[in-house]
């Protein structure tokens, strides 16, 4: 097994230290090694790492249209009628103390395994982040402005698409955001729930060493800041001009 | 996939070791056999002991971290709030460091930081950053301009106004920060198990406990209210800071 520091010695050594850490990561992800508990067949490289990336994006992909499928047209419901705020923001509150690890361990055991069964065990995870952030941004539409809809004659169902989902774009897509970061960022542990992602690298040190470990977290790491950077790029582009204007 | 699962564990279990051979009887056992139930009293009233330790260390973890990340980010607010030029650069820099999933974040400080406390420490205060940045922020700039004009013509300088005007009317948001660091901290202080750090963690990724639900269901349980509590002591802390505010509004 390759050796990594194992603490201490953090002085002197530090760079050398460092590189030679990263080094054989990279060099995981980038080529085959040879494991002691395979019996002689390779772990690692280019090729399999990328596999288990795009399990891991496929089932995040999933999970997440599953999570906005039941909380957006929730949210926009109960965010039109302004009913349900406490609800609304104690499970955008609650969904932070839910430490994921057990979440995802306990629905393994006792749901089962399986890429449907982490699909909603993730989607469960994405919800809430959602269902807030698109609750408060749609109660935090001028009422003025909705009543001027309803003056020039729109039915509820037109003040909701044309007037208030327009103007609650950045809400929207702010729960989107964290919730695509924080469901990628579970599906490393999908190796819990018998969906092997990115995360097996991390969940198997015995089998793919220190290096393995360390070259998943690298992975995943980058995973998720292009989730994050694509969608604030995109959350950007979707902001009509003039809500632009007014935040400068 | 199981000899996986097997390797992480018993690397990270560690100091809580002892404990772990030491109770394992034969009424426990028994509840293992049926593994199909959500919950065996049996079971928890014998092993509860086992997560006195994790319990203590998370809390640790958690105080630990949250105090680091709140000085730090109060000094970041502080000086964003002198140089307005720092203001998105800093959002940004803490808005990466939140985007890092906490596994990974854990992970890639271990060649640094080593295996142990000092990494989940580290990563832990780092996810605490932007939201507390962000909050103390938005407390600040909150603060009414009357509220400043009317300080100085009382002839307060810059800094008694920062300190006696503008901090104090920014309390209900900042402590809103802090709850809400507070409670995610709780939550992912369980994920410390992968730098080596205790905590719960070791309780959920240990072969025999990651395929017996009512070994989990008491981590979650705990964490839960720990999160619950923690968010209570907080909520009362801001309304004893805040008394001139009479509608008991949270900021979160």
């Amino acid at each position: 097994m390759a050796a990594g520091p194992e603490g201490g010695g953090v002085t002197a050594t530090l760079l050398p230290h460092l590189f030679g850490g990263f080094g054989g990561a990279f060099e995981f992800i980038l080529h085959k090694q040879s494991s002691n508990v395979t019996g002689g067949n390779k772990v690692g490289g280019l090729e399999k790492t990328l596999e288990l990336v795009w399990t891991q994006i496929y089932v995040s992909a999933l999970a997440l249209a599953l999570a906005m499928v039941i909380a957006i047209p929730v949210a926009l419901y109960f965010g039109h009628r302004g009913k349900g705020e406490l609800i609304a923001v104690g499970i955008g509150n609650a969904g932070r103390a839910v430490p994921e690890l057990v979440v995802i361990a306990l629905v393994a055991t006792v749901i089962g395994v399986g890429v449907p069964t982490l699909t909603i065990a993730l989607a469960v995870l994405g919800i809430p982040s959602i269902l807030t952030n698109t609750f408060v941004g749609i109660r935090q539409v001028d009422r003025a402005t909705v009543d001027a809809a309803r003056g020039l004659g729109m039915t509820e169902f037109e003040i909701l698409r044309k007037v208030e989902l327009p103007l609650s774009v950045q809400g929207i897509l702010t729960g989107i955001r964290g919730s695509t970061v924080n469901i990628v960022a579970t599906a490393t542990i999908a190796p819990l729930i018998g969906v092997v992602t990115v995360g097996d690298y991390i969940l198997g040190e015995s089998i793919y060493g220190a290096d393995g470990v360390l070259a998943g977290a690298i992975v995943v790491a980058i995973l998720a800041l292009i989730f994050e950077f694509a969608l604030a790029g995109l959350q950007r582009r979707l902001t009509s001009k003039g809500l632009q204007l007014q935040a400068q | 996939m199981n000899s996986a699962l097997i390797g992480m564990p018993l690397a990270a279990v560690g100091e809580v070791g002892e404990g772990f051979f030491k109770k394992r009887t034969e009424g426990s056992l028994g509840c293992q056999a049926s593994e199909t139930h959500l919950f065996c009293w049996d079971w928890a009233k014998d092993n509860i002991d086992r997560y006195g330790t994790p319990t203590l260390q998370q809390f640790e973890l958690v105080i630990i971290s949250v105090l680091i990340g709140f000085a730090i980010a109060f000094a970041l607010a502080l000086l964003a709030q002198r140089f307005h030029l720092l203001r998105s650069p800093l959002l940004a820099g803490t808005g990466i460091l939140f985007a890092i999933p906490s596994i990974s974040f854990f992970l890639l400080l271990l060649p640094i930081t080593g295996r142990g406390r000092l990494t989940a420490i580290v990563a832990l205060s780092a996810y605490t950053l932007q939201i507390i940045y962000r909050n103390v922020m938005t407390g600040l700039d909150n603060v009414p301009e009357s509220a400043k004009d009317a300080a100085r013509g009382m002839g307060f300088t810059d800094r008694q106004i920062l300190w006696k005007v503008e901090i104090p009317l920014a309390v209900p948001e900042i402590i809103g920060g802090l709850r809400i660091a507070t409670v995610s901290t709780v939550a992912l202080a369980t994920l410390a198990v992968f730098a080596g750090g205790g905590g719960l963690g070791n309780n959920v990724l240990n072969e025999a406990n990651l395929k017996f639900p009512t070994a989990l269901v008491i981590a979650l349980v705990i964490v839960v209210l720990m999160a619950l509590a923690c968010d209570v002591v907080l909520l009362t802390i801001q309304r004893l800071a805040t008394p001139w505010r009479r509608a008991p509004k949270a900021a979160a």
